[in-house]
Order: C-alpha cells, then sequence, then structure tokens
C-alpha cells in the first residue's frame, strides 16, 4: 500500500526486527445483531505496518499517547499476538520458530505495567521467580533452584527472605523488582519493558530505570521500552521511535530526537513537556483528538491536527524518509520532505505555528 | 506445622468474624451435632435399625420417652416395625449428608471445570456452554434430578438399578446444580485471564492447560466455597424430596425423606413422632449449614467488612 524504503541500519546485527508489522482486531457487533442492523464488519487496526530494528545490547523506545498501539507492538515482539501482517524476527529467526523452541523463547522476556496485576497473587515470590527457571529447567534440583531465587532477589535489590512472602506484602516498587527478577530468571537476552514505571510513584521510577540501565550494562541485555512518558524514555533509550495512531512517525536517536524533533506530531509532544526555565511561556496545544484507529482520516494520520498540513497531506499517505542533514532520523511527514516545515538543519527547532485547525 | 497453621487459623479476620456473630456459632454448632451424630451413627445409636433380629413388633409405635407409655430406651419413639426413631434418623442423616456432599463435590467439579474452560478458552465453546447452562436454569432444578432420575429409572432392569440408586440420585442431584458453578467461575476466569500474571506465564510458554490450573484456578475458586456450602443445604432438601415422592435412595437405606414419607401414613392416626422428628432433623441440618454459607458469604466478601 505505502512505499516503504529500507531505513538505516543500525550498527550490528539486530536482536530484533521488525518488519512491515500490523494487528488488526475484530471489533464488529456479534454476528446477530450485526446482520439485524446492517452494519459491515469493523476492524481497528492497532498496528498498521510498523518496521525497526533494534541492535544487541541498545534501548529502543517506543513513546505515544494512549490507544497509539504501542502496547500491541510490545505484545507482538513477544509472541502474544499473532501479526495479521509482517513478520517479526528475533535474532535473524522467525519469531514463531524461535517460541517453538524452548531454548529460544528463554531468551525474550517481558516486563509488565501494573506490578499489582502482573504478579499472581496466590504464589509465593519464590515460586514466582522460580517458575521460569522450572518452565526451562535452567535449575536441577530444590537446593540449587533457592539458590538461584535468592540470587535474583539480591540482584534486584532485594532480600533473599522476601521469596517466602506473597505479593501482598510488597509496594508496588518492590513488586515491580519482583517483576524483573522474575523477568531475569531465565537469563534472557531481550527484555520487552511495557510501562514498567508509569503505575509508579516519580522517586521510585527512578530506582527501577537505574536498576535497569544497571542490569543492561551489566548482563548486556537488549531492551525494548514502552512508554508514554518522554522524561523516562530519554533517561534509558538508545533510540527512539514516535508512534501515532498505529504508525511510526519518526524514529531518531534519543538526543537528536529531543535537540531536533522534525515531525509535528514529535515536535508538539516535546514542546508539552514541562520545563523550569520556560515557566511562563506562552504554550501552543494540539488541537482536537486522536482519531478513532477505526476509522482513521485519510493520507497522513496527523493531518486534521496539523497546522502544517496542506492538500498532499489529505491524500497522501506519508513514507518514512531521512530528511536532509539528518541522515540518523526517519521521517513521515511531507511537510519534512518539501521542507516548508520551517526547520533549518543545524540550528535550533522553531515553535510550531499556531494551529489553525481546530477538531 | 499443624499447630503453627492451627494458631494462624485462630488468628485470622474469619475467626474474629465467626466469634462476633452468635447466629453463626449456634448453626455451627447445630451442624457439627448432625454431622458427628450421622457420622458416628454406627458406634453411638442406641439402636441398630437394620439389624432385623433385633427389631420386635411389640414395640411398634411406642411415643417418644417423656410421653406417658414412652420408654427410654426409644427417647424419641419407634415406629411401626419397633425401629428406633432416634437411631434411623442418626442412620438417615448419614445417607442423606453422603448423598448430599457427594452431590455437591460432584456439581462442583463439573461446574467449575466448564466454568474454566467457558472462560479462559471463549468464543464459541464459551458461547455453547453459557447457552447450555442458561437452558438448564430455565428449569426448577428438582426437575431436572427428577427428570434424570425418572430416566434412568426407566432405561435400567430393577436389580440393576437398586445397586446403582445411591449414585444415580447423587448424579441427579449434581448434574441438576453445576450451572451456577459454572457461571459464577467462567466470571471470575474472564477477570482474570487478561492479568498480566497470566500473560507473563504464556510469554515463557507454559501449556494452556497448566495456566489454567495452576494460574488461574487458584484465583477464582473463593467464591465457589461459599456457593458450595449453600448448595450443600439445597442438595440435601433435595434428596429428601426425591426420596419423600419415592423416587430417591432405595427403601433399604432410609435417608430422612424417606423416613419422613413413611412417617406420614402415621401422621393422621396420632403417631406424629415418626414423620415429625426426622422432619426436624432435616430442618436443623439444612437451616444451620445455610446459615454458615450465609456468614461465609459475607465474611469473604471485602466490601461487607
Amino acid at each position: 500500500m505505502t512505499d516503504r524504503r529500507p531505513h538505516p541500519r543500525a550498527a550490528g546485527a539486530p536482536m530484533l526486527a521488525a518488519e512491515d508489522l500490523a494487528k488488526h482486531f475484530d471489533v464488529s457487533r456479534p454476528l446477530l445483531q450485526r446482520v439485524l442492523a446492517g452494519e459491515a464488519r469493523r476492524t481497528l487496526k492497532a498496528v498498521d505496518g510498523v518496521s525497526f530494528d533494534i541492535p544487541k545490547g541498545t534501548t529502543l523506545s517506543l513513546v505515544g499517547e494512549s490507544g497509539c498501539g504501542k502496547s500491541t507492538v510490545a505484545r507482538l515482539v513477544v509472541g502474544l499476538y499473532r501479526p495479521s501482517r509482517g513478520r517479526v524476527l528475533f535474532d535473524g529467526m522467525d519469531l514463531e520458530t524461535a517460541r517453538s523452541d524452548a531454548a529460544q523463547r528463554r531468551r525474550m522476556q517481558m516486563i509488565f505495567q501494573d506490578p499489582y496485576a502482573s504478579l499472581n497473587p496466590r504464589w509465593r515470590v519464590r515460586d514466582i521467580i522460580a517458575e521460569p527457571v522450572r518452565a526451562f529447567g535452567l535449575v536441577e534440583g530444590g537446593a540449587a533452584q533457592r539458590e538461584r531465587v535468592a540470587e535474583l532477589l539480591m540482584q534486584v535489590g532485594l532480600s533473599p527472605l522476601d521469596g517466602e512472602k506473597y505479593p501482598h506484602e510488597f509496594s508496588g516498587g518492590q513488586r515491580q523488582r519482583i517483576s524483573i527478577a522474575r523477568a531475569l530468571s531465565s537469563n534472557p537476552e531481550f527484555l520487552v519493558c511495557d510501562e514498567p514505571t508509569s503505575a509508579l510513584d516519580v522517586s521510585v521510577q527512578a530506582q527501577i530505570l537505574n536498576l535497569m540501565k544497571d542490569l543492561q550494562a551489566r548482563l548486556g541485555l537488549t531492551y525494548l521500552f514502552i512508554s508514554h512518558n518522554l522524561a523516562v524514555v530519554r533517561q534509558v533509550s538508545d533510540r527512539i521511535g514516535v508512534m501515532y495512531l498505529g504508525r511510526l512517525v519518526e524514529l531518531a536517536p534519543a538526543e537528536t530526537l529531543f535537540i531536533a524533533p522534525r515531525h509535528p506530531y514529535t515536535r508538539a509532544l516535546m514542546e508539552a513537556i514541562p520545563d523550569l526555565e520556560m515557566t511562563g511561556r506562552q504554550r501552543i496545544p494540539v488541537g482536537g483528538e486522536v482519531p478513532s484507529p477505526i476509522n482513521p482520516p485519510s493520507g497522513c494520520p496527523f493531518h486534521p491536527r496539523c497546522p502544517l498540513a496542506n492538500a498532499r497531506c489529505k491524500a497522501e499517505m506519508p513514507a518514512l524518509l531521512p530528511p536532509r542533514g539528518q541522515p540518523d532520523t526517519i521521517v513521515a511527514c511531507h511537510a519534512v520532505e518539501e521542507e516548508r516545515d520551517g526547520v533549518v538543519p543545524g540550528t535550533t527547532v522553531p515553535p510550531l505555528p499556531a494551529a489553525a485547525t481546530g477538531v | 506445622m499443624a499447630a503453627g497453621v492451627l494458631a494462624r487459623a485462630f488468628d485470622s479476620d474469619l475467626w474474629w468474624s465467626f466469634k462476633r456473630s452468635p447466629v453463626t456459632v449456634v448453626s455451627a454448632i447445630v451442624a457439627l451435632v448432625c454431622i458427628l451424630g450421622a457420622v458416628l451413627a454406627p458406634w453411638i445409636a442406641p439402636h441398630n435399625p437394620f439389624d432385623l433380629a433385633s427389631l420386635n413388633l411389640g414395640d411398634a409405635f411406642k411415643p417418644p420417652a417423656w410421653a406417658e407409655e414412652g420408654e427410654l430406651l426409644y427417647p424419641l419413639g419407634s415406629d411401626d416395625q419397633g425401629r428406633d426413631v432416634l437411631s434411623a434418623i442418626m442412620y438417615g442423616a448419614r445417607v442423606s449428608l453422603l448423598v448430599g456432599v457427594a452431590a455437591v463435590l460432584f456439581s462442583t467439579f463439573v461446574g467449575v471445570a466448564i466454568g474454566l474452560l467457558a472462560g479462559y478458552v471463549g468464543g464459541t465453546l464459551d458461547s455453547l456452554l453459557m447457552r447450555i447452562a442458561d437452558i438448564q436454569l430455565t428449569f426448577p432444578s428438582i426437575l431436572i434430578a427428577l427428570l434424570v432420575d425418572g430416566v434412568v429409572r426407566a432405561a435400567l432392569p430393577r436389580e440393576v438399578h437398586d445397586q446403582i440408586a445411591l449414585f444415580v440420585v447423587i448424579f441427579a442431584i449434581g448434574i441438576s446444580a453445576w450451572p451456577q458453578f459454572a457461571r459464577t467461575v467462567r466470571g471470575s476466569t474472564l477477570v482474570e485471564r487478561n492479568k498480566e500474571y497470566v500473560l507473563a506465564a504464556r510469554v515463557i510458554g507454559i501449556s494452556q492447560i497448566r495456566i489454567m490450573l495452576t494460574h488461574v484456578l487458584p484465583n477464582v475458586v473463593g467464591p465457589v466455597l461459599v456457593i458450595a456450602t449453600l448448595n450443600l443445604g439445597f442438595a440435601i432438601l433435595a434428596e429428601a424430596t426425591l426420596s419423600f415422592l419415592g423416587v430417591g435412595v432405595p427403601p433399604t437405606q432410609p435417608s430422612l425423606g424417606t423416613l419422613i414419607r413413611i412417617g406420614n401414613d402415621f401422621l393422621f392416626s396420632g403417631e406424629w413422632w415418626i414423620t415429625i422428628f426426622p422432619g426436624l432433623a432435616l430442618i436443623a441440618m439444612v437451616l444451620s449449614v445455610n446459615l454458615l454459607g450465609d456468614w461465609l458469604r459475607d465474611a469473604l466478601n471485602p466490601r461487607l467488612r
């Protein structure tokens, strides 16, 4: 449907590659009601053609508003969902092949958002952490397993004695540490973190992020990090992908994205970050709401809210292309491609013009 | 270890709420007396009503001990065969309790299995199983039990049926109560199956059956205990109804319902004790179990604490 040119590959073989990944959900009403009301089937395109790769030992973050499909991407890359289109390559292997082999499955793990729902309330912490160890038969014998659990608990900053307790005896931050210990127990190389800090207090967020960075440095982990919090993402990422309505609109190295955001949506997000030095500055909000992914707008999905939109944006879907002077970045925007976005490479990105759009 | 468990039990919120409810304490005592009397009947009952050699027709229709002509040997009187009513009640309660407990265990097993499967697998299987449950719920459960019992009775030769009559009653009562269990378990399973701990288990490739049994099941059985307790009362009553109608347990193993039916024939000729006492025993048993179930439901409901 759209022209998808190969985007610049980062150095090193990728741990994970997503190629034109899509996930469509059938959200039609039950058959009988649909027939009676004379409705057609309705599909929600949660993710619609996302490609990226994550070099080993690095962190790729996906950011975007609620409902942009970032969590769906997380579930697709660990095989919890089957893609409607496209494929995932795990260390060069097709994901489905890799997941049917326990030795490969062991290498990927996931950390979840809600520390209150991600631990089985009826299980002791030691059993929760040991589950992957037992499932993959990594350590034989009860004593050795207990030792491994104790080691993992210490690795995430908890006491080995905590293994005897139940999840409800811990705070949110401690529970997230337990989740991390469980994820690490199968010696994974690739971790998908679906908003691992968004349910935590700010002070605890920093602790968990530091723990995750430590572990990455120590164990050489590769992360796919999902978040809606740009400050958190800036702290952990090597590269950042910005998603809008099931698509990537910009993918750039972390610092580049913060210094020189190019897509109008990314620029709007950056302007929305609270900033002490700029207190009192007039903010230009992004007008309107995220359109429904069941009935997405024609052309560029961002055009109804974009101050730079013109007739081409309404008709034609932009492809991800590197803008002039920023070879590491790819942006899906006609305005950037046509260089009418008001950004001069090498200078500070100016604020977006006031939205002349409304809803 | 056992002492530790006991100490924890007495320290729990449940014990605290139990102590604060006099009705519950009394129900528990009554239920305990009924259960002990039934279970220990062969050892503590004054007579053995099934030992034909010890029956003496001359002792028939003795009134209770406190009435005129009453004898201490027959504390609650005797029936037309000269059987001691108290002993018959104890042995009858044994049958009632056995059928009740077995029927509840059966419907719990069937209901939990179907509910778990329907909720976890979802889709067409879920719709199919739940429509079957809905259809069954439109019939009164005693009707289902009568139907099952009647079909088996008609299908099997008499001597075979007499041998398996007890199991038929258990099956008939058990099968009439599963939809309740299935619906409750399905509801909680629908909530649990999308929780992240289930996803975490799926990520590492734990099999679906194992996830259902080790992750989901322990988190959905809480309400089942309450329904099972409340259903025990229903099952005992259903068995008594079937036996009263003459289609329940075989007459060689009279339950409380059978005793009530036998005594019913003498009610208007003045020998009221033959039917009233088994009736009172039935009321005491069902009421105490139901009150315990009610308390358990409230005590385990965090919103009512």
